[in-house]
């Protein structure tokens, strides 16, 4: 028992838990969004276009690399919506050029000047030490400002993610709505990337969503339960992480993978069946009638 | 049942050019729609019945021409069912619910707003399936769901995009009668369709549509081989079975003795 408890003595400990737990609540709770619109691959792109950013302002700024890289992480993700919505380059190819040419800029940055800010691995890998109560404050921000965004904009966040194209013509402002959870996605992964680090920032936000999805049926459920399997991942990500000596977001995406088997193995083929619908994003797209009129 | 409708315009369509990315889909397109009014959209495939709907939808602007709306205007659409994620995780309950978008912020609904969705689904004589999750439906079921979830916003236009696709007969049937007894409490209804006999029986208003609008008028008036030639490319027969047109295709041969005679 004291084993377990022996971590809790350190402050460093205590910080890296709530924010780990916090980050798994916020990605999982984003995540529902991210992965029933099949944006996953936005997710994956937008952790590595914030790299870039947090690259390029530890250099000029120290101070406010955080802002620097949010910004630069809000600027990628509405690029990537205008270019795939305003022209023939669809929004996987804007996300595969934008954010991968934003990542490569900040691997060159960190190579050819160091950094003044945190460790080129911590950055991509993720580590609990050096959180500082200013990244705390600002995880907490975070979640409140994301938890605001769903619950004043539940209804129109719901039915823009079921059917675009109808609830644009049924009121919802379908652009807005986008635009706020792009910013809200980057502001999600800003204050995580720390603990969670950017190459697997991705995995976190899929993970809870899909084992989420594969023990319910309910939009409402699957919400609460996706926010509550991040955050047990976290937890528990993040305690692992201290015993066997790895970096904290390996343990986190290690735990949550095997939540993912195990409600694999437990739900079978229904919960296979629920998933599958996941990927099913261009479901908008009207369906070509028959060749044959009559 | 009223034809072309004689009630107040809802919106008028007037030399129309429509497409996308600078390519034009819809020429020169008139086009008015009635408070009165129940038409069928019908065409071959990239005819460009769903751009037409999307211009009466306003989610595509005209490339050319002119158009207004009434002020009075409050459009409902309901989407082709093969377009739907079946498997998005909403009861049938939560489905109509979300077209209630405005005049409350906090995502559960109000009891008036529970009373008001239990008798649109009553109505629509689904109201035991509330609760189930809408891959659980049958297809008429499915469509009589998103029927419930536009009529929530009282609309006095409903625009369909293929109501009948992938449905069966029976089914066919089903939905046409519900459209024209919506239709009869004086909701304006046009809906695209590629399927000219079923609608032929049940719709009192047709618009055949290829490019350009080809004929408009009763199933009398256009489902002629002359005015279907023009729209689909192809001879065929028309034939009279309980007073209203039936179309088949005219074998290769019989078009032949046709030029010939």
């Amino acid at each position: 028992m004291d084993t377990i408890f022996e971590p809790l003595q350190f402050a460093f400990f205590q910080k890296g838990l709530l924010v780990a737990t916090l980050s798994g609540a916020l990605l999982g709770f984003v995540g529902v969004f991210i992965v029933l619109r099949g944006m996953s691959y936005i997710g994956h792109g937008l952790s590595h276009a914030v790299f870039g950013g947090f690259a390029a302002f530890q250099l000029f700024a120290a101070q406010l690399y955080i802002i620097g890289a949010g910004l630069w992480g809000i600027a990628s993700a509405l690029a990537i919506t205008q270019v795939a919505r305003r022209s023939r380059v669809g929004a996987d190819a804007a996300i595969g050029v934008i954010t991968t040419a934003s990542f490569a800029l900040g691997v060159a940055l960190f190579a050819k000047f160091g950094t003044s800010g945190p460790a080129f691995d911590n950055a991509l890998f993720g580590s609990i030490l050096g959180i500082t109560p200013m990244q705390i404050y600002g995880l907490l921000a975070v979640c409140a400002i994301t938890g605001a965004f769903v619950f004043l904009r539940y209804r129109a966040l719901l039915f823009s993610t079921f059917d675009p194209d109808v609830a644009d013509v049924s009121g919802v402002n379908v652009g807005r709505i986008e635009a706020g959870l792009m910013i809200v996605l980057s502001l999600a992964i800003l204050a995580t990337l720390t603990v969670i680090g950017v190459t697997l920032v991705a995995a976190m936000l899929v993970i809870p969503a899909v084992v989420a999805r594969m023990l319910t049926d309910s939009f409402g459920r699957m919400l609460w339960l996706s926010t509550v399997i991040g955050a047990m991942c976290g937890l528990m990500g993040m305690y692992l992480s201290y015993f066997a000596g790895v970096p904290s977001g390996t343990m986190i995406v290690l735990v949550g993978a095997a939540v993912f088997v195990v409600v694999l193995a437990i739900t079978g083929g229904k919960g296979l069946r629920r998933s599958a619908g996941l990927d099913d994003h261009g479901a908008s797209e009207p369906v070509r009638a028959p060749a044959s009129a009559l | 049942m009223t034809g072309t409708g004689i009630g107040p315009v809802l919106i008028d369509m007037l030399a129309v050019d429509a497409g996308y990315r600078g390519s034009h889909v819809l020429h020169n397109v008139d086009f008015e729609v009635r408070e009165d009014q129940f038409t069928g959209i019908v065409g071959p495939s990239g005819a460009g019945k769903t751009t037409l709907l999307r211009v009466l939808l306003g989610t595509l602007d005209p490339m050319g021409g002119a158009m207004s709306r009434s002020k009075d205007l409050r459009i409902s659409y309901v989407p082709q069912l093969e377009t739907v994620n079946w498997d998005f995780p909403v009861t049938v309950f939560e489905c109509v619910l979300m077209s209630r978008t405005s005049g409350r912020i906090a995502p559960w609904p109000t009891k008036a707003e529970r009373a008001e969705v239990q008798a649109v689904l009553e109505r629509l004589g689904i109201s035991d399936l509330a609760s189930r999750h809408i891959r659980e439906l049958s297809g008429g079921q499915q469509q009589r769901m998103f029927l419930a979830r536009a009529l929530l916003r009282k609309p006095n236009l409903l625009l369909l995009d293929e109501p009948t696709s992938g449905v069966d007969v029976s089914t066919r049937h089903d939905v046409l009668h519900l459209l024209g007894d919506l239709h009869e409490d004086g909701m304006a209804i046009v809906l695209t369709t590629h399927d000219l006999n079923g609608m032929a029986a049940h719709l009192p208003h047709l618009v055949c549509v290829n490019g350009r609008i080809i004929a408009s008028g009763t199933p009398h008036d256009v489902i002629t081989p002359h005015v279907l030639e023009q729209t689909y490319g192809a001879r065929m027969e028309v034939l009279e079975h309980l007073g209203m047109p039936v179309v088949v295709d005219a074998a290769p041969e019989m078009a032949d003795r046709r030029k010939s005679a």
